[in-house]
């Protein structure tokens, strides 16, 4: 909420004449600063929300209905479009799922090399959500900036899958593809740049009067709303939890790296801005040491499975029972056991959960999709109260919320 | 004071310049398409990053307008669903004549991979639409290709044709 | 022509080859006692209530439970225990097979790092009680649960449809309902803005992504040989170009040679 005393409209002494001055406005569901297709329907005291009512699925495309009709490896595109703007972390979180439920163990180089994919996707996402939430705010420049670096990750991830938005660029059970010949190079020449760019994003904002009134104090969470609202990723650590799935449960090669978890314990909008910021850092520290390590490892991209997947192109070119054996997992999919695996990893928004029930099908009976931005929507229906109708996009962007992993 | 060394009269040499009515009044029309800031989904990111610093949306004339009511052009960027389809129809009403739809992406051109109970089997289901754009999501020269070829089709149509009735998808 | 029998009970799509002597692999369960952390939550529930069963599967407890003690357990969870984020709450759709939904718990303890599941059985018709009390995460959860299985839940502060509309016809999630939607879900978005006499105008949806009409004008044109909007289709090549041949009023053409590329960034 903000100080009373900051902002003071010129309006402050205009008397309404009903005297409960109560109003509904509705927000959306499309609205340029709702980041989606989001429907607030917001009851007004005067200037503030008194009560607000999130209404979604105008983007609800029926994913876990498909993914009940698909073969595992035909739904891991469709899992790009949850969380468009970081797509290889729903690739990824969706992979390790079914490699757990499999019990297979990926190559050392395609570990790292999805650890590069995951940072570069989280520095890209927190450069999105730095840009939109600057452009609700009112501040042009940075979402100018802000989408120059985003360019430069996206050629990085284009290099290395050929798409720009949605990447399937992790399989179940390792990678398709080696990095390409200077990506290393391209990538170290990216990290050496961006510090100074964050740099300047910070010179922009940090003490920017505007941008201070706007974020300070407004939309303040305390640690027991974030955990019994089922917060994760910046918006808990905004709360002054130090909860981070790469450090506390860690997966791939995450406890071979040395990284910081970065904890606001202001609970407000401008202490998670410096968060994702720090994380931004913290994710150039990890493609730091990642690249070294990249030299280090064997050329193996998948995992050797033949039951679940498919031989080296060569061998299947070469060995009748590999062709066979490939053709088999093309048109029929492969056979899991049978049994239940919930896997959590940390997506750029928060704890990107999937959930696979195997009845050993090739089809999965069950897959609930737990993404962290519906439990961020969800919180907005109290966060909001007491707020200001100004503030409203101000929380809402920095909430950072995606429809297509909300609505799913 | 900048100094601007471009002289449009030159192609003819004389201060005047001969043309029709229809060709100048399609040629403003064309040149300052006006979109609508409707993002519904992944190509929403796209038409973004079209707008944004390297691929520069601004220098078509084309300036996202955020009110329907200002805006020439309907970019249907994303997957359109059931429960959206009525809002989508009711910003297109609210639009001023002359207007446009571009369709952008796999899902607004046929529902695209989504072939399930929730999304609408392609938009032109509801509004009639101009350009079709591929891909999954197109990628920003794409949506621009998509605008240049809009402008040339309304380089060709009449200023003052008389207001046929409209179809209604 | 013979009808093709399809399963009304459960139209998930089927492998259309079983090998006759192929028996899944079960994920192995190993017992709650080979984990000190999960032993002693169990035998600190199973003090107060009725514990079916218990295993460890893939590094997470599991436990069943009675569905009328889900509020007790969670608390206890909760308040006892220290489980203090409830991260999912869903429901598996076993109508086919008996006629009953099962209800998981995703349970997180930041301070033990530990994750947990419970769950439970409950019928068709049965009602399960709200827990939105102890987690507001369990808020939408429920409201989503109810939305795709019809899962009756009691004490909820706002039962409503989350996903789909509200005057959506049957819950999607269910087995028995179609992928591409019944009858009411294919003409929803027409007969809502135009109304039921249009459906013959507008005609049914294609559902067939492999479906080619070269005949068809009105949703597609072959690439290079596109015509006009409902127009017969012609087999003469299309120039498409950005521009037109004679240039554009008061509008200067780029050349190519005048562009400057970057390779490298400034």
């Amino acid at each position: 909420m903000q100080k009373v005393n900051r902002l003071k409209p010129f309006f402050e002494n205009l008397v309404f004449e009903r005297e409960d001055n109560h109003m509904i406005v509705n927000f959306g569901p499309q609205h340029p600063s709702s980041h989606g297709q989001l429907r607030l329907i917001l009851e007004l005291d005067g200037e503030k929300v008194s009560k607000a009512t999130p209404d979604i699925g105008y983007l609800h495309r029926g994913m876990e209905k498909m993914a009940e009709n698909m073969i595992y490896n035909e739904f891991l595109p469709t899992t790009d479009r949850m969380d468009y703007i970081a797509a290889s972390a729903n690739n990824y979180g969706f992979a390790l799922a079914v490699e757990k439920l499999l019990d297979v163990e990926v190559p050392r180089r395609a570990k790292v090399i999805r650890m590069m994919l995951l940072e570069l996707n989280r520095i890209s996402s927190h450069l999105f959500w730095l840009a939109t939430h600057a452009l609700d705010v009112g501040a042009m420049t940075i979402f100018l900036y802000a989408f120059r670096e985003r360019e430069y990750t996206l050629d990085l991830i284009e290099d290395y899958c050929g798409a720009r938005l949605t990447h399937s660029s992790v399989r179940i059970g390792g990678v398709p593809l080696d990095l390409p010949k200077n990506w290393i190079e391209n990538l170290n020449k990216f990290i050496n740049h961006l510090p100074i760019d964050i740099a300047d994003y910070e010179g922009l904002l940090d003490q920017n009067r505007i941008w201070k009134m706007r974020l300070e104090d407004v939309g303040v969470i305390t640690p027991e709303q974030a955990q019994s609202w089922g917060c994760s990723g910046p918006m808990l650590r905004g709360s002054g939890i130090a909860w981070d799935i790469r450090k506390e449960e860690p997966y791939e090669l995450y406890d071979e790296v040395e990284f910081d978890v970065p904890v606001s314990t202001t609970c407000d909008s401008y202490g998670r801005y410096k968060l994702h910021m720090e994380e931004m850092r913290q994710s150039i520290r990890i493609l730091k040491q990642l690249m070294p390590m990249y030299y280090d490892t064997t050329p193996e991209l998948m995992a050797h499975a033949p039951r679940y997947f498919s031989a080296p192109k060569e061998q299947i070119m070469t060995q009748n029972y590999s062709l066979m054996q490939h053709f088999v997992l093309v048109t029929q999919g492969m056979r899991p056991p049978v049994g239940e695996v919930y896997v959590a990893t940390e997506s750029p928004k928060g704890e990107l959960g999937f959930f696979i029930n195997s009845q050993g099908d090739p089809y999965p009976y069950r897959l609930k999709l737990r993404t962290p931005s519906l439990f961020h929507t969800a919180f907005l229906q109290e966060l909001l109260v007491g707020e200001y109708l100004a503030d409203v996009v101000a929380i809402i962007g920095n909430a950072n919320i995606v429809f297509g992993e909300i609505d799913r | 004071m900048a100094y601007h060394k471009i002289n449009y009269l030159q192609e003819a040499g004389l201060p005047v310049a001969l043309t029709t009515v229809d060709k100048l009044v399609q040629w403003g029309r064309s040149n300052s398409l006006w979109p609508l800031t409707y993002g519904l989904a992944c190509c929403a990111i796209e038409m973004m990053a079209t707008g944004a610093s390297r691929y520069d949306f601004d220098r078509f004339g084309t300036i996202f307008r955020a009110s329907p009511r200002q805006a020439d052009v309907l970019v249907i960027a994303g997957t359109l669903t059931k429960k959206h389809a009525p809002f989508m129809r009711r910003l297109y009403d609210q639009m001023t004549e002359p207007k446009w739809v571009i369709s952008m992406g796999s899902c607004a051109n046929t529902g695209g991979m989504f072939n399930t109970y929730a999304t609408v089997q392609g938009a032109d289901r509801i509004v009639p639409v101009d350009i079709y754009l591929p891909g999954c999501a197109p990628r920003p020269e794409t949506l621009q290709y998509a605008l240049m070829l809009l402008q040339k089709k309304i380089r060709t149509e009449k200023a003052s044709k008389k207001l046929q009735p409209k179809r209604l998808v | 022509m013979m009808r093709v029998y399809s399963d009304k009970v459960n139209v998930q799509k089927k492998p259309y080859y079983n090998d006759r002597f192929w028996v899944a692999p079960q994920v192995p369960r190993f017992e709650v006692e080979s984990d000190a952390v999960f032993a002693a939550d169990v035998a600190h529930l199973k003090e107060k209530f009725d514990i079916k069963e218990a295993y460890i599967e893939k590094d997470q407890l599991v436990v069943y439970i009675n569905p009328n003690d889900n509020v007790e357990v969670l608390q206890t969870l909760r308040d006892e225990l220290s489980y203090n984020f409830l991260s999912e709450h869903s429901a598996i759709d076993w109508l086919a097979k008996s006629g009953e939904f099962e209800i998981f718990y995703q349970m997180l303890s930041t301070c033990k790092k530990k994750r947990m599941r419970v769950k439970c059985f409950i019928k068709e018709k049965e009602v399960l009680k709200s827990v939105t009390s102890l987690y507001n995460s369990a808020n939408w959860a429920e409201r989503e649960m109810y939305d795709m299985f019809g899962v009756i839940i009691s004490g909820h502060p706002y039962m409503k449809r989350l996903l789909m509309p509200d005057d959506w016809y049957d819950h999607p999630l269910r087995k028995t309902y179609p992928l591409q939607g019944d009858e009411a879900a294919q003409w929803y978005e027409i007969d809502k803005i135009f109304g039921k006499e249009y459906r013959d105008i507008i005609g049914p949806e294609e559902r067939d992504s492999a479906r080619i009409n070269e005949e068809d004008t009105y949703r597609f044109a072959r690439i290079h040989h596109e015509v006009a909007f409902g127009a017969k289709p012609s087999s003469e090549p299309t120039f498409t170009d950005y521009q037109e041949e004679g240039g554009v009023f008061i509008v200067k053409k780029l050349k190519k040679a005048d562009a400057k590329i970057l390779k490298e960034r400034p």
